[in-house]
């Protein structure tokens, strides 16, 4: 049986030179097949004169994950420009939201970043019960982190998958879907849906968990770290994986937050900004973790703060699987709360109040606010104006991954027409959420 | 990854330690004291200043956001680096002017700030553009364009983003478009199937206009007769 | 005469449904319709080409991931490129401004090809009953298969890709309107009359009564 040797890779890419675009120096295998890199004598590169190429992504491609449309002038194989065009999936969420009233418009926040559908949920109820000037309940409080850090979790999953399917590893995209499939097993259990969770209301929750269920979390804390570290093990140190995504795509820290990114890719740049830490809601000032922050804002950085993010997400859920106090979930108003079925039908004044509620829903007063959550993608905000009717008079959505991808143009110019591919991804774009 | 991040939040102000808010009242609480600065600062362009659940609001002429906005990001007292947001705001009482709206953010100092424009009807939609400033407004400002018919002067590149460019029925966030659209739907998907965006390319926004000469003779028929962009 | 054999002087009637094979004989024929063999071959290796757009595509993932297992049912060969395919899944749901792009596609794809329309939103328009959404992807390109749920469960998708493959063993390839490609009209590239959108289109439901601003 043939020994076991260690292959030193020498990386194809091996930094930025002075104007932020990648050096490049390709790979020579000698006679004794080992691999190393050599300058290129500048001979080699063919001399293309005003030859540019116009290739057009999209709307329909895989690597896409959308329909997002790319236009890219293509220089050889470098890119030029780059223009995004967007609105592919516009679908009139918040003019809809304008005909509705609070809590019908939860199930729309569902469908706008829809792979962080019960993180979204609790950011629009938060929003809702600013503009209600209402207090939620201390248990509220508690399974709400557990909702947004199991949707954080839910969403990174999806990003490693599709991420390491564009850059070329099947198998990691198997791996999440597994963990997906128990954290949906979860979900289904609290309220009764996989993907559109629907699950808070303004005031409290949609339903209480379940007996037992928080056993099925702990479960799902404890071999979750397993499947990240058997993801790490594969790709972290994979020279195909180190290859294509260090240098590639590269913000600086001032650029990225002139650029309004947020999230992990504002992180992986170096500005330590997280909603969780500045500007707390949900008391998430009482929990103990940490915010990754990377340095060079390349794709690999953008990898590795999102893998941490993963841990420190499984930290937060044990802490608030350890305080969930007991107590009721919903507050108790009237106003904005259905009373239970028995009493509506038994109960003239609950019947009142749910007659009040069903027909006209609660009325916050006049007034405006912006309340921002960190999504898995960036700020999220809502932003509420009431008139003092029913339905708001602009509901609007702070979209993070839209502003993320309006800066993809910076990012990919210079770079190789593959790293396109690997910026793309490392954006973490939705596009529910860019288009709306 | 390091140790020492680059750019920290709260850095201007280490004592405080941010909390969550509870029991925010509707009206009234602390001001932002960056709008008292405003107000010193630019007394003929300050309009009024509020504070409705915790948030501050100022209100400003249209035509000096941009040297509001200037203030606030390069002072060393506000420092106000992130734009979160720039959106606007129609009652339902046409009567009541357009408020263009932009949310700020100082890191350093973990402070928020909301700056609203008011823009009578009557006159013309238009404010000046803070893309100068922040690069991230770039499509913000393009989608307010696209949903209320605002113009942000000084923008460089502002078209539609979210409807295609040649879409008929107007701006569809105002109060007075319906929300199924003006159209029948049947003429809605007769027009939407005779845009076909992803078929064109514009000749405004790439370097390959050098090469007009060169391109295939329908394509330059096309572009000749007035097709501008796909969006 | 026999309990429950033919008839004197008849031959049995074959099963439509079986493949004959004569082992006597040892020369290894088979016999059967050359519209079931297609059939059983078409129906079993149907290449999907994933239109994914929103939530129902990730619910179409996790159909083609480990639990779910698309490669049951031949399926797992995602074709990316229209002109290598012969199931449309349209998953999400489609605006305005996508219409002319999944007409396209759909005009790509070669005959043989069937179209499943996954979810509400490409089924009918779903909750989304306003200015920017098709009221349901059947008023630009013919549906095979509906699948409603927003999003459908994976077991719901594969309940109508096995519908799918039951409408696909029934086919009779002498059946010329069958593969018939529906010409748009030229003018307004419409395959179906405006009247008929725009009755396909109108509000149902909770929707009709939804469509006050305000109070």
């Amino acid at each position: 049986m043939a020994e076991k040797r260690t292959v030193e890779v020498s990386l194809s890419t091996s930094g930025l030179d002075a104007a932020g675009r990648p050096q490049r120096t390709p790979l020579v295998v000698d006679e004794g097949g080992r691999i190393s890199t050599l300058e290129a004598p500048p001979s080699l590169e063919p001399e293309l004169i005003g030859e540019h190429m116009l290739i057009n992504i999209g709307p329909q491609h895989p690597a896409t994950h959308g329909v997002l449309r790319l236009v890219l002038e293509l220089d050889g194989e470098t890119v030029v420009r780059c223009i995004p065009h967007v609105g592919y999936l516009h679908c009139g969420f918040e003019k809809i939201g304008e005909y509705r009233q609070y809590n019908q418009i939860i199930p729309w926040t569902d469908r706008e970043d829809y792979l962080n559908s019960p993180g979204n949920n609790v950011a629009f109820a938060l929003g809702a019960e600013r503009l209600f000037g209402v207090e939620i309940t201390p248990r509220c409080t508690v399974l709400r982190v557990i909702a947004m850090e199991l949707s954080r979790i839910m969403s990174h999953l999806v990003w490693l998958g599709t991420t390491c399917i564009d850059i070329g590893a099947f198998t990691p995209f198997l791996w999440s879907f597994q963990e997906r499939e128990r954290i949906y097993t979860l979900l289904e259990q609290w309220i009764g849906a996989r993907l559109t969770t629907t699950l808070t209301r303004v005031g409290g929750m949609g339903a209480d968990i379940p007996d037992g269920w928080m056993d099925g979390l702990r479960d799902f804390i404890r071999t979750l770290p397993k499947t990240i570290a058997e993801v790490d093990r594969m790709v972290t140190r994979n020279g195909i994986w180190v290859g294509r995504t260090i240098g590639i795509g590269a913000m600086s820290a001032a650029d990225a937050l002139n650029a309004g990114l947020s999230g992990p890719l504002l992180r992986a740049s170096g500005v330590a900004y997280d909603v969780r830490k500045d500007f707390p809601y949900l008391d998430y000032e009482t929990y103990d973790f940490e915010v990754p922050v990377g340095t060079d804002g390349d794709v690999y950085d953008r990898f590795l703060v999102r893998m941490e993010e993963l841990r420190q997400s499984v930290r937060i859920l044990e802490q608030a699987a350890a305080r969930l106090p007991d107590g009721p979930v919903n507050v108790d108003d009237p106003r904005l709360i259905l009373p239970p079925k028995s009493k509506a039908m038994s109960e003239m004044e609950s019947m009142i109040h749910h007659f009040k509620q069903v027909m006209e829903g609660p009325r916050p007063p006049i007034g405006e606010t912006y309340v921002a959550v960190e999504s898995p993608k960036g700020e999220k905000g809502y932003y509420f104006v009431s008139d003092g009717t029913p339905k708001p008079v602009r509901w609007r959505i702070r979209p993070p991954s839209y502003v993320n991808l309006s800066a993809i143009p910076q990012m990919v110019e210079g770079h190789l027409l593959s790293d396109v591919i690997a910026i793309n991804a490392s954006i973490d774009i939705v596009m529910g959420e860019i288009d709306r | 990854m390091t140790d020492a991040p680059l750019m920290t939040p709260g850095s201007a102000d280490p004592a405080s330690s941010p909390v969550t808010p509870h029991g925010v009242p509707h009206r009234g609480g602390p001001m932002n004291p960056s709008a008292e600065r405003i107000r010193a600062r630019f007394p003929a362009a300050f309009v009024r200043a509020e504070v409705v659940w915790g948030e501050t609001t100022v209100f400003v002429r249209p035509d000096a956001v941009q040297d509001i906005v200037r203030y606030l990001h390069d002072d060393d007292s506000e420092r106000y680096d992130y734009l979160s947001d720039v959106t606007a705001v129609e009652y339902r009482d046409l009567e009541l002017p357009l408020q263009v709206v932009w949310h700020l953010r100082s890191l350093p100092y973990r402070r928020f700030l909301r700056l609203k424009a008011e823009i009578a009807k009557s006159a013309p939609l238009r404010v000046p553009s803070v893309f100068p400033i922040y690069q991230g407004a770039d499509w913000l400002e393009r989608e307010c364009f696209d949903m209320f018919g605002i113009v942000f002067d000084g923008h460089p590149d502002l078209r539609r983003i979210l409807m295609w460019e040649q879409y008929q029925e107007g701006y569809p966030l105002r109060k007075d478009f319906p929300l199924r659209g003006r159209f029948s739907r049947s003429e809605q998907l007769r027009q939407a199937l005779a845009a076909e965006p992803e078929s064109r390319y514009s000749m405004t926004e790439l370097t390959i206009a050098d090469a007009f000469e060169d391109l295939p003779l329908e394509m330059r028929r096309r572009l000749a007769g007035g097709e501008k962009t796909g969006e | 005469m026999e309990e429950g054999g033919a008839p004197v002087g008849l031959t049995p009637r074959p099963d439509r449904q079986v493949v004959t094979v004569a082992p006597a004989s040892q020369e290894g024929w088979v016999a059967t319709r050359l519209d079931f063999l297609v059939n059983w071959g078409r129906a079993n290796s149907l290449w999907p080409m994933p239109f994914g757009t929103a939530c129902c595509a990730i619910e179409f993932m996790a159909t083609a991931a480990s639990k779910y297992d698309l490669a049951r049912f031949g399926m797992e060969r995602m074709s990316f490129s229209p002109r290598q395919a012969d199931v449309l899944i349209c998953a999400g749901r489609v605006p305005f401004k996508l219409a002319p792009v999944i007409r396209r596609i759909w005009q790509q794809m070669l005959q043989p090809k069937w179209c499943i329309s996954m979810g509400a939103c490409a089924s009918s328009g779903g909750m989304f009953d306003n200015y920017a959404v098709v009221q349901g992807i059947d008023t630009i390109i013919p549906v095979d298969v509906y699948v409603p749920g927003c999003p459908p469960r994976p077991e719901g998708l594969i309940y109508g890709i096995m519908m799918l493959q039951e409408k696909v063993k029934r086919e009779r390839m002498s059946d010329e309107r069958l593969r018939d490609e529906m010409e748009p009209d030229p003018t307004s590239k419409l395959y179906i009359p405006p009247s008929v959108i725009d009755e396909l289109s109108e509000p149902f439901g909770n929707s009709v009564h939804q469509t006050r601003s305000g109070l």
